[in-house]
């Protein structure tokens, strides 16, 4: 059953390609993340590209502290994280907000579309109206087709109408994570 | 248990500390931890390149790293607590990996959450937070308790290539309160002006 499902919801492997094409676009210089499979080859490319400061880090929260000191010092940066670590930077976004930092948060999500882990599910359940609550403009998206344009409006949101703005790229396009393969 | 550690054998005041730090800054921008920290920083004069962290814990080391990767010619300086530091622990490990040569992280350490009744910290009760500083890969890093040590560390913090990281033990005493400008939005938008210029 898993493996059916997984097979026809198979993802493609080209947005992130598109995605960092719109990062570049849009002059970003630091990126912060967290390891992600749903990210990975993402985060590759924004490693390979010397013109960007990729930052690891131990936790999420970390990360919005970087954006808010990349925009202090004049540069625009993104967050590339999980649903499953949100409940980290909701703190930290209280910073954020008081200060109208211009953030760009991408999140591939967990504990949605054909989950097998339970302990996933809360938190990704929680994930949108969290971040609404924390006041941050939220984008869905759940077609692959959609996801470059998603994030290019998205970045405008934020660094040319300065607001906190996260992107959601359901599970249904990163793919359901199969162990047994 | 562990044994709780007063600072009685403290004797530097946390005001003049800062006040000592803050002289020599020349062109430096200073992030500041909330609660003292910030009233220490705004004590010795308010300044465009002031950025105060008012709301949060843990978060002034990462604000600091981000805008010391922006402006790699600009020495950036973090004057925070022990228990703001405390908070977000993981900021040494991620910037001990990155070493960013022009950060330098200040913490008054009163062992103590001044703000809130002077509850014991971590550092009370024996935390090496220079010991987790050197371990996380920071190169420099000092434990000051005396005018000497103090004056001997003006070079690292301002000069020498970083990421530094000193403990500065001081007394629980504070200063008085004074303002301190707590409009985020405006603060950060004069601190990027005069860090990043008119056209960033």
């Amino acid at each position: 059953m898993a493996r059916a499902a997984t097979k026809k919801l198979k993802k493609k492997t080209d947005w992130p390609v598109d995605v960092f094409r719109v990062l570049k676009d849009a002059d970003v210089r630091q990126v912060a993340y967290v390891p992600d499979a749903g990210h990975t080859e993402l985060i590759n490319l924004c490693i390979a590209d010397n013109a960007v400061r990729s930052v690891p880090l131990t936790a999420e929260q970390e990360g919005v502290a970087v954006l808010t000191g990349a925009w202090l010092g004049g540069e625009a940066g993104a967050l590339l994280m999980q649903s499953s670590g949100v409940g980290n930077v909701i703190n930290m976004l209280g910073m954020a907000n008081e200060c109208r930092i211009p953030l760009l948060i991408l999140v591939t999500m967990r504990g949605d579309w054909g989950e097998f882990n339970p302990w996933q599910v809360p938190m990704g359940q929680a994930t949108e109206k969290a971040l609404v609550a924390a006041g941050v403009i939220v984008h869905r998206v759940d077609d692959t087709d959609r996801i470059a344009e998603t994030v290019e409006s998205a970045a405008r949101l934020a660094f040319d109408a300065g607001r906190m703005v996260a992107v959601l790229i359901g599970q249904r396009v990163v793919g359901v994570k199969d162990w047994t393969k | 248990m562990a044994t709780s550690k007063t600072n009685n054998f403290a004797t530097l005041q946390r005001r003049s500390v800062v006040h000592r730090i803050l002289k020599d800054r020349g062109d430096a921008a200073v992030v500041t931890g909330i609660g003292n920290a910030s009233h220490d920083v705004a004590s010795a004069g308010d300044d465009d390149r002031n950025m105060y962290l008012f709301g949060i814990m843990g978060g002034a080391a990462m604000v600091a790293f981000g805008i010391a990767v922006a402006q790699p010619e600009c020495r950036v300086v973090v004057i925070t607590g022990d228990g703001e530091l405390l908070a977000g622990i993981g900021s040494l490990a991620t910037i001990g990996v990155e070493k960013p040569k022009n950060l330098s992280i200040l913490v008054i350490d009163n062992q103590a959450y001044g703000a809130t009744g002077n509850q014991h910290t971590h550092t009370a009760r024996g935390v090496d937070l220079v010991g987790i500083a050197a371990a996380s890969g920071f190169d420099h890093t000092a434990l000051i308790t005396d005018n000497k040590a103090l004056e001997a560390a003006m070079d690292d913090i301002y000069k020498k290539p970083g990421p530094y990281f000193a403990v500065v033990k001081v007394m629980t005493k504070t200063g008085s309160r004074v303002t301190v400008p707590n409009d985020g939005t405006r603060t950060s938008r004069r601190f990027r002006k005069a860090v990043a210029g008119e056209d960033a």
